[in-house]
């Protein structure tokens, strides 16, 4: 029977309350500055500058656009559905935010472990948690009444059978390496080697299901903003269609801190304990730059290749990877 | 081939060039060979860096021949004005934009080297295009294209520029592309 994690390990409340303020203010503080940042790298992978106007290079622009978006109209389709219309950009931060709390940013220091929550099935949440998202893809789209956005989130729902199954045969190659679906477990277990090594297949395969995941390039199928004039947001303005923005950068948070906690080593670097944090924020905002990277770079994908893409190639690749890794590590 | 199309010779005839096909295990590679390339052809636009100039802040610079704001010209020793009043320019503007009234000159006052001078001398800058043949026209060199070419302004009237405008001195200089730039 495989090990699971820690469910013994016990924090007085108030250091619950703290590090999930802590987390969360953190993330909250770095999601506007990734929209600069995307912006700017965007801006210089064209040979442009990107915003540079407000503030010191740009950096106050997410104020200046938060402070646009919340001065708008809160405007509603008039053959909308109003309760599904609203909850649609709710369910997707509530997912952002939750999927944070099984991120894990260091060992257990001082009695004090450093991430949200070491939950037993860690990626099995992820997993569940993570697709709630997609029913605000859902929900947005068929709520707002407009025929682009239906497709939209058609698209979206196509899209995610044809990726998520790749995207959970991918990780299972690393839990079954490191005999355990807790995220924390999973990190100790890279204290030799970082998987990313042993399953590099695995690595690729998670990123590519996690540029489906979080709706960007070459996979933003469901926004597709040249043909579906934003997909499943189009009738949303205001702070709903912020807080879809908001969502998609977190969702990159997110999806990079699970690809870098079971393939990157998590927390592990050089340096005294107390830096370990600072790692695994450093490799999650690695791996963010090779989201923006890939964005300024691939076309969005047509949908029928998308479709062989998870089917034809993906999945049996994932499914070829786990059944190695499985043999390989009996064996061994 | 040959009876369909009888007026191409066989050297015409070219076999057509198709790539690999896209599918397959082999389609798959080199998918991500090319998506590799893409992502260095990219990474090596950043490396670069940007080529924007930013506008107000940086001007692009212009051709010495480069036909923008005009210029009315004095004589630089003893300061009188080279325009004669003659109207030359008036007549070969297309687009009839100047606008010349010329009045005698009063000796002790003289204003231009000539018998006459420009009293009135107008460009009205919203109908000029800038093709220069004013000063083609001109037969003391007494008028000439400068190098401005900032010169929006809030209304019409404001665009018609008098002669006190045209002699004095642009307030910024536009920088001047220098040889082979």
């Amino acid at each position: 029977m495989l090990p699971l994690a820690d469910t013994q390990f016990v924090e007085a409340t108030w250091i619950m309350v703290a590090k999930s303020l802590v987390i969360f203010g953190v993330i909250f503080a770095i999601l506007p500055l990734m929209t600069v940042l995307e912006r700017k790298l965007i801006g210089r992978f064209q040979h442009r500058y990107g915003p540079n106007r407000v503030g010191p290079f740009g950096i106050l622009q997410p104020l200046a656009d938060v402070g646009k978006l919340l001065s708008k109209e809160a405007f509603m389709p008039a053959n909308a559905i109003p309760t599904l219309f609203v909850l649609g950009p709710l369910l997707p931060v509530l997912s952002g935010v939750l999927a944070l709390a099984i991120i894990p940013w260091g060992d257990v220091q001082d009695g004090v472990g450093l991430y949200g929550i070491d939950v037993p099935i860690g990626i099995l949440y992820f997993f569940a948690v993570g697709s709630l998202a997609f029913y605000g893809v859902l929900l947005g789209g068929w709520a707002s009444g407009s025929k682009y956005s239906l497709l939209g989130a058609m698209r979206g729902a196509a899209q995610l059978i044809s990726y998520e199954v790749s995207m959970a045969l991918a990780l299972l190659g690393a839990i079954i390496m490191g005999g355990s679906l807790s995220l924390v477990d999973i990190v100790r277990a890279q204290d030799a080697v970082w998987f990313i090594v042993p399953q590099f297949v695995g690595f690729l395969i998670f990123m590519l299901a996690g540029f489906a995941e979080t709706n960007r390039t070459p996979f933003d199928m469901p926004e597709a903003d040249a043909e579906l004039v934003q997909g499943f947001m189009t009738e949303y303005g205001g702070m709903r269609f912020g807080s879809f923005l908001l969502v998609e950068y977190m969702e990159i948070l997110v999806v990079s801190g699970i690809a870098a906690a079971v393939f990157l080593g998590g927390w592990m670097g050089p340096g005294p304990s107390f830096l370990d944090p600072i790692w695994m924020l450093a490799k999650m905002l690695a791996l963010v730059l090779v989201f923006i990277w890939v964005r300024a770079t691939l076309p969005r994908l047509r949908y029928d290749q998308l479709m062989n893409l998870g089917w034809k190639v993906m999945l049996p690749l994932a499914t070829l990877n786990v059944l190695v890794t499985a043999v390989l590590v009996v064996v061994t | 081939m040959s009876e369909r199309f009888p007026y191409l010779k066989d050297q015409d005839v070219v076999e057509v060039q198709r790539g690999p096909e896209p599918g397959g295990l082999g389609g798959a590679y080199r998918a991500f060979g090319e998506t590799l390339r893409g992502l260095k052809t990219t990474m090596a636009r950043l490396v670069e860096g940007p080529l924007t100039i930013q506008y107000p802040e940086e001007k692009t610079p212009v051709y010495p021949r480069f036909r923008g704001r005009h210029k009315l010209h004095r004589f630089e020793d003893t300061g009188h004005e080279k325009c004669v009043g003659c109207s030359l320019c008036a007549a070969a503007c297309p687009a009839d934009c100047i606008r010349v009234v010329a009045a005698e000159n009063v000796p002790g006052e003289r204003v231009s080297a000539g018998e006459r001078y420009a009293a009135v001398y107008e460009i009205n800058m919203s109908r000029c295009i800038f093709c220069g043949y004013c000063e083609i026209a001109c037969p003391f060199d007494a008028i000439t294209m400068g190098h401005d070419y900032e010169m929006a302004d809030y209304g019409r009237e404001d665009l018609i520029f008098t002669k006190e405008m045209l002699l004095a001195e642009p307030l910024e200089r536009t920088p001047l592309r220098s040889e082979g730039e």
